[in-house]
């Protein structure tokens, strides 16, 4: 058994191109079976970690970011705002200023070149972190708050939040912004891969994204059966390492419906991915040698 | 009355743009002098806000009438503020539109949609 394994200091970010590849499946039992690790939930849309980790929460934070508001008052309609506005934020009708607090990314520019001061920041809520504990592990997760479309600020406070030592990051799903920040902090990306051309396809959208990013990565391919698996093509063409297969398995599939941590319940999940992690250490320790 | 509509083509027996903040051109129609004009929509290629940057762009056109099909909440409000009368285009082609417009067989716009934003 290889349950002395001595975390370093390293960011793994496990990543999809869709939902429902298995990426909680796979960041949760990595940091059980480190034990001593940080698992952090940045699918702040649709946080899960905590279904399978049951932490006890220690400490709750409103995360605010700031938007600005016009005191119609001071604002003659000149417009420099709102031409400025690298997002289409903002619109001048005749003197008056419209604001578009779901277009504005708070970038803080059109406050800044506002010859009238006419315009304040006002700290609008976007969500919450939370941070607690399940055993031995660091759980942190954030949740965005219902009717917001841009969550990138909850990304970085969780972030900010992360500590020394092994850290395992369940991103979110896609390939988007969320995904975006969320590998810039990561020192090795694993990719979680489904036996479909949908999921090859995803693949390739987070694969081409982790590139962009010049980041280490390997993939690990989910649910294999017989047959086809367009996922293994892509690595395969693509030279991308491949770290395993975890073939699909009713009873692990049972376990993850009952809300278990699959290693805490089976020997065959536990030595499964204690030797995952091994692997994902190695594989990351290979790349941070070049 | 100043009329826009979004277009596909700059062609006036062409049909109608669905989208309102994405449409490539919109037919600008001056119901006293009845000429017409084409405009490129310079917000069609914007990564976000194309709807707002449109409906801003439309206001500063001086127009006073929006025939569309449909259109984002945002859009809707900057329109609004600018009291432009928002009607509800049929499926027919941009001539035919203005034509049934003049005629009053336009309905008013209905629906305004949350918009196709996608998440960031």
């Amino acid at each position: 058994m290889l349950d002395f394994i001595m975390p370093t200091d390293r960011t793994i970010a496990v990543l999809s191109g869709k939902g429902g590849t298995g990426k909680t499946l796979v960041s949760v039992n990595l940091a059980s079976v480190a034990q001593r690790a940080t698992y952090i939930d940045c699918d702040v849309e649709e946080p899960n970690g905590h279904l399978f980790l049951k932490p006890s929460y220690v400490q709750e934070e409103v995360i605010t970011v700031g938007k600005p508001v016009v005191d119609q008052n001071l604002c003659d309609g000149c417009r420099i705002c709102s031409k400025a506005c690298a997002f289409n934020a903002l619109a001048v009708i005749g003197k008056q200023l419209l604001i578009f607090d779901e277009i504005c990314h708070s970038c803080g520019l059109c406050m800044h070149l506002c010859p009238n001061h006419a315009l304040a920041e006002v700290q609008k809520p976007l969500g919450v972190v939370r941070k607690g504990n399940s055993g031995t592990i660091t759980f942190l997760s954030a949740e965005m708050r219902i009717g917001e479309s841009s969550a990138v600020p909850l990304i970085k406070a969780l972030m900010r939040e992360k500590h020394s030592g092994l850290t395992i990051i369940d991103s979110p799903p896609g390939s988007g912004c969320l995904v975006t920040e969320t590998i810039s902090h990561a020192d090795f990306c694993l990719l979680v891969a489904e036996p479909t051309i949908f999921g090859a396809h995803n693949l390739a959208m987070v694969h081409e994204l982790v590139m962009l990013l010049k980041k280490p990565c390997a993939v690990l391919l989910n649910k294999t059966q017989d047959g086809e698996n367009p996922s293994l093509a892509y690595a395969k063409t693509h030279n991308l390492q491949i770290l395993g297969s975890l073939p699909y398995d009713q009873d692990l599939a049972r376990l993850t419906s009952d809300g278990l941590v699959a290693n805490q319940e089976s020997e065959k999940y536990h030595t499964y991915f204690s030797l995952l992690l091994k692997e994902v250490e190695d594989a990351s320790d290979t790349h941070s040698q070049r | 009355m100043i009329v826009a509509v979004p277009a596909e083509e700059q062609k006036l027996d062409s049909p109608l743009c669905v989208s309102f903040g994405r449409a490539p051109y919109y037919c600008i129609f001056n119901t006293e002098t009845q000429k017409s004009r084409f405009i490129e929509n310079a917000a069609a290629q914007s990564p976000g806000g194309a709807g707002i940057q449109a409906a801003q762009d439309l206001v500063d056109a001086k127009i006073t009438t929006l025939i569309t099909f449909r259109l984002g909440e945002n859009a809707a409000k900057v329109l609004k503020a600018a009291d432009i009368s928002l009607l509800k285009a049929l499926n027919l082609s941009i001539a035919d539109n203005i034509s049934a417009l003049l005629e009053n067989k336009l309905a008013e716009l209905d629906a305004i949609h949350a918009g196709f934003h996608h998440a960031h």
